[in-house]
């Protein structure tokens, strides 16, 4: 059965007044300011509509929704009229069903007249409203032919529109606009000729369209319609789920037909995404049906070797072989595994249990590592937890907004679309990043200030936006006063009120105007509430923990924290990052943040597994490469990350992968580091488990399994499988199994299981005792860690420095269509709107180097090179130069440097000092590495049966 | 930055400068480089769009809508033919295609010489004066053959 879904005409309206009303004898109450449309729903009367849904602002266009009001003369359109205090409402009079019908006619009067007895078009809603207002017969000619001899555009991969069928109500025009924001579409022409373009009728893939395929949900007449329904039919039964992409977590409702997906349809109740979504999540889920999944497990003793397929027994035998040889010749610490922030909760708890249980170390690390981890270490130490501080609703409460080091339209397109909304309603924006991001202008959205930093001067911008704060007396003293430890910021004050952390002094290197920077400071500091939104671009640098708390100090000191609207909020790129660094995956804490050299909390963990925990923390991951190369650290598991693409300094990793005995890697695909591996585990698609992800929020939501796991094992199953076979027997029947673990041993999880999921949807945590529902905003009233904590953070300019040989700062990033190294997006058709990795470089940088627009150029810093073909674009000033990683052919970590955040090694992949030169093609790094790729990945035939 | 050889895209910075910052700066934007250049190129609808901070589609949706504006060029002078129910009781209709068939034109063509373009209107308000038509800016009223060769004639010698 598919997930039920009412569509109550036009949106919720909160009010504190309630009125009452009269519709077809029925009392109603509803907030006042609710349509009569949506308040006749509520007591289950569906009166007919085409142009509204409750996704959308009444626009009573179609006028198929008139009723009859007690008292009033004529017909009012139900969609936009307000109720009011004792209205009496009549929605079936015989003057209305001959009203409705005869709009109905001229709806249906250009259209096939066998579309009306059509029964494949059943779930169309044009159908449907024909049958509810009794049209049986046309009586206008047949032979009008506007829209119905125009081409379909089926330019987009994903979506079909078909001029024929649509009776241009302009939902997906308003979709479009209101929901995602971007007005790509319109109606065109007027009277019998108007109809819906892309652009300037440029075809949906020419066009602004970013595909999020908001304008398919709406569109009442299949006219837009997905390419999958069209092959697969419509879909029998659904189940909601949560998507693997970004940190957003939007909820999807998964729709099924027999044992294959046909479409993907994000989810009106869910709490983060409240029924929106990107193209990623829509649209790119068809990566796990691609023909390289890999579906057997498979083994070799040397990487030289063709992989041979074997049976899940024997790899699991082999792995946990291997590793036991491992440890009896080097020592218990000789092996380590890695958790990944596309798994779930329930799966990277495992991991960790295994490396420390099992395996009897502790080193485990996670991707989170190269990336967020510097938001863990800075929000810890100033406000007392590694999270962020606020949910995704609370930006509808916020006035002024700061972006920094992150690209929301690209990384978090469903939150963006939320914040733009936010912007047009009037709050203003501070974009702090060396490029020109689209939120700095976007159509109806201008930021008021865009600081464009030279990459690596964060904390120097930072300490400038708060010394202006300090010393023109914008700070909230009463909430300092109230709130935050007065001798750390008696001394922070005095170090930030310096006037070398002036933005006159801090100019000559941020490259930033100090009157911009001080105009922007006066802004957030008295604007009203003032949010922080951040990304990598802030974390992924050698002063990315200071960055993250000089953050934290700005927003101290301006008393916005703890109440919706404020706070400091990281954006995290993955589905799971705040998951996978809750559920304990660094070397030195168990889940729940507590470090592994605390004996009670070690003791809570020995009781519950049975075994004695070591204290020492384990090995970070460059650590791991650094002890491989030394010959110390000889066994690697691996869930569900690509280290080779995605960790910094290629060469370095290869060259400690190559230096183990036993690498397993866990994956869908034969990605780049299955290339050193010794055995392969087929994973498991988030389509293929139970589970849970925690999004950016701190949101936790139910992973359901929608099909069969397809190569047997969800990912937790092979790692219990490895488990035993290591002779550290796990018992789970079910992951909600695992989860009650994690509840039972971690107090900010304690209120936590997929029975309460299930009934509330979702929580945020903490959740336990003192809040059996979750958290949406921490810190009210008092910081967790008591008071909140400012911290002096001296700006320490990066060693990597531009020079005679490497004149240029290379920085990185994403784009919409792309998702990190590309493992799943690049096998789906989102490759259509970004084929490879370019390098935007400013038009004077490029005539300077003789470089013409979409020429190969070759990218070189002391660690590597790499050749890509170049962007000439302004969004980058001049002297910088930014590419995107999701290709593998393009390496772009060959290139970045073995630097890292101080507290927690995080990469500086944002800051590279590079040279740029006109290239005829590839570099050889890039060709021999192909050649290795072509040669690790060869899979022996079976051999004759003899 | 994009080729403008012929100078539209700095034309329209020009004008959206000389604009007051209001919400609905569009329409004055269209209408001042439909003045200038007898048409709304399609190559200047980006420009409008940027400077005005606006989609392509919005542009173009608004430009595609109103009769007033154009996307290709029209002749140096239109002539509006009110083809509205007030003016066809009156024999505009007949009037009309006589006329066009005499100058070998179409509804919505430019002449030849780039002289005139012709283009049905639906109702200009001069009902009491019907058939009437718009010459450029000036309203005719009690049209009649005659009356619509001197038009034609007018716009052919100037």
């Amino acid at each position: 059965m598919p997930v039920p879904e009412i569509d109550y005409g036009t949106p919720a309206v909160s009010s504190d007044r309630t009125v009452t009303l009269t519709v077809d004898g029925e009392k109603i109450a509803v907030p006042e300011g609710t349509s009569i449309m949506r308040a006749a729903m509520q007591r289950g009367v569906v009166i007919p509509r085409l142009c509204a849904t409750d996704s959308l602002a009444a626009f009573g266009s179609c006028r198929l929704c008139l009723v009859e009001i007690g008292g009033r003369a004529g017909t009012l359109a139900s969609c936009t009229t307000p109720v009011a205090e004792g209205m009496v409402v009549h929605t079936e009079t015989e003057r209305l069903r001959r009203l409705r019908r005869g709009v109905m006619e001229l709806y249906a009067s250009d259209h096939p007249r066998e579309w009306l007895s059509d029964p494949k078009l059943a779930g169309n809603e044009l159908f449907q409203m024909a049958a509810a207002v009794g049209l049986r017969e046309i009586r206008y000619p047949e032979d009008v032919t506007t829209h119905l001899a125009k081409p379909k555009d089926e330019s987009n991969p994903y979506f079909t529109f078909d001029p024929a069928r649509c009776i241009v109500c302009s939902r997906c025009v308003r979709a479009c606009a209101e929901i995602q924001g971007t007005y790509a579409l319109t109606v065109a022409g007027r009277g019998f000729a108007s109809r819906i373009v892309a652009s300037e009728d440029d075809g949906f893939l020419a066009s602004e369209c970013v595909s999020c395929g908001a304008c398919v949900q709406a569109c009442p007449t299949s006219a837009l319609v997905e390419k999958s329904v069209i092959e697969q039919g419509m879909p029998e039964h659904s189940v909601v789920t949560t998507c693997a992409y970004c940190g957003v977590g939007c909820s999807f409702k998964a729709e099924i037909k027999g044992e294959q997906v046909v479409r993907m349809v994000p989810w009106k109740e869910g709490q983060a995404n409240h029924g929106h979504s990107c193209v990623k999540g829509r649209f790119a889920w068809g990566y796990a049906l691609h023909p390289d999944r890999i579906l057997e497990p498979m083994v070799r003793a040397r990487i030289t070797d063709p992989w041979c397929k074997v049976s899940w027994e024997e790899a699991i035998a082999h792995a946990a072989a291997e590793l036991k040889r491992i440890q009896a010749a080097y020592g218990r610490s000789a092996v380590g595994g890695i958790t990944s922030s596309r798994c779930t909760n329930e799966e990277t708890f495992l991991v960790q249990k295994l490396v420390r249980a099992a395996f009897g170390n502790n080193n485990v690390d996670t991707c989170a590592r190269v990336c967020h981890s510097p938001t863990g270490y800075g929000l810890k130490t100033t406000f007392g937890t590694s999270a962020g501080t606020q949910d995704f609703d609370s930006v509808d409460h916020a006035d002024v907004i700061i972006v920094m080091g992150a690209n929301p339209t690209d990384g978090h397109p469903v939150f963006a679309s939320r914040m733009k909304r936010r912007l047009q309603d009037g709050a203003k924006l501070i974009v702090i990043d060396p490029r020109c991001i689209d939120l700095v202008r976007t159509p109806h959205v201008e930021a008021a200030f865009h600081l464009p930093l030279r990459p690596g001067t964060n904390v120097a911008m930072l300490n400038a936006l708060a010394h202006v704060v300090v010393t023109e007396g914008l700070e909230d003293e009463a909430f300092i006063e109230e709130r935050c430890d007065p001798e750390a910021y008696a001394e922070w004050r005095a170090f930030v009120a310096g006037p070398h952390n002036s933005p006159e002094v801090v100019e000559p290197f941020t490259t930033v105007p100090a009157a911009l920077v001080r105009q922007a400071a006066r802004l957030y500091a008295t604007g009203g509430n003032g949010a922080i939104y951040y990304g990598l671009g802030v974390t992924e640098h050698s002063q990315g923990s200071t960055a993250v708390m000089a953050l934290a100090n700005l927003a101290m000191a301006t008393g916005n924290i703890g109440r919706p609207g404020v706070g400091v909020n990281p954006l995290r790129g993955q589905n799971n990052v705040q998951g996978s660094c809750d559920m304990g995956s660094f070397p030195h804490e168990l889940s729940g943040y507590r470090h592994i050299s605390e004996t009670a909390t070690r003791r809570i963990f020995e009781e519950r597994w049975g075994v004695t925990l070591d204290p020492e923390p384990g090995l970070r991951i460059p650590n791991m490469f650094d002890a491989a190369l030394e010959g110390s650290f000889k066994g690697l598991y691996i869930q569900g990350e690509d280290i080779v693409q995605s960790d910094p300094d290629t060469r370095h990793v290869t060259a400690g992968l190559s230096a183990m005995e036993c690498v397993i890697v866990q994956d869908l695909f034969l990605n780049e580091t299955a290339q050193f591996a010794h055995v392969f585990l087929p994973g498991s698609s988030f389509l293929e488990k139970d589970g849970t992800f925690t999004n950016a929020e701190r949101r936790i939501q139910l992973v359901r399994r929608v099909v069969a796991p397809r190569a047997r094992y969800a990912d937790w199953e092979a790692t219990v499988l490895l488990s035993n076979a290591l002779g550290y027997p796990m018992h789970y029947g079910h992951a909600s199994e695992i989860m009650a673990e994690i509840a039972a041993t971690t107090p900010t999880f304690a209120g936590v299981s997929f029975a309460k999921l299930e009934r509330l949807g979702s929580v945020q945590w903490p959740c336990n005792d003192a809040a059996p529902a979750g958290t949406p905003v921490m810190h009210i009233g008092k910081f967790v860690r008591g008071q909140g904590q400012f911290v002096v953070t001296e700006y320490l300019p990066t060693e990597e420095k531009v020079g005679p040989h490497f004149p240029l700062l290379l920085t990185t990033g994403r784009i919409l269509s792309q998702y990190n190294v590309g493992t799943q997006t690049r096998r789906t058709p989102n490759s259509l709107w970004h084929e490879e990795d370019r390098l935007e470089i400013h038009p004077h940088d490029a005539e300077e180097r003789g470089i013409r627009d979409g020429e190969w150029v070759r990218l070189e810093s002391r660690a590597g090179a790499t050749a890509l073909r170049a962007l000439i674009t302004e969004r980058v000033a001049p002297g910088v130069v930014y590419t995107t990683f999701h290709h593998p052919d393009t390496q772009t970590n060959v290139v970045t440097t073995e630097y890292s955040d101080w507290a927690t090694n995080c990469p500086e992949y944002k800051v590279t000092a590079v040279q740029v030169s006109p290239a005829n093609g590839p570099s050889e790094w890039q060709q021999s590495y192909r050649a290795l790729g072509e040669c690790a990945r060869r899979i022996a035939e079976p051999a004759p049966a003899k | 930055m994009t080729d403008d050889p012929r100078g539209w895209a700095a034309r329209v910075r020009v004008i959206v400068a000389g604009q007051e910052s209001k919400p609905d700066r569009l329409l004055p934007v269209l209408r001042a480089m439909q003045q200038e250049f007898g048409h709304v190129p399609r190559e200047a609808v980006a420009e409008i769009a940027t400077a005005l901070n606006l989609s392509r589609a919005e542009v173009h949706g608004t430009l595609s809508f109103y009769q007033d504006l154009s996307e290709e060029p029209r002749g140096r002078h239109v002539l509006r033919l009110c083809r509205a129910e007030a003016c066809q009781a009156m024999g505009a209709a007949g009037l009309a295609e006589a006329a066009l068939a005499r100058h070998g034109l179409a509804w919505g063509e430019t002449a030849a010489d780039g002289s005139l373009t012709v283009e049905p209107a639906y109702c200009l308000g001069l009902c009491s004066c019907s058939p009437s038509a718009l010459f450029d800016e000036e309203p005719v009223g009690r049209l009649d053959a005659a009356t619509l060769d001197r038009l034609f004639a007018g716009a052919a010698a100037s």
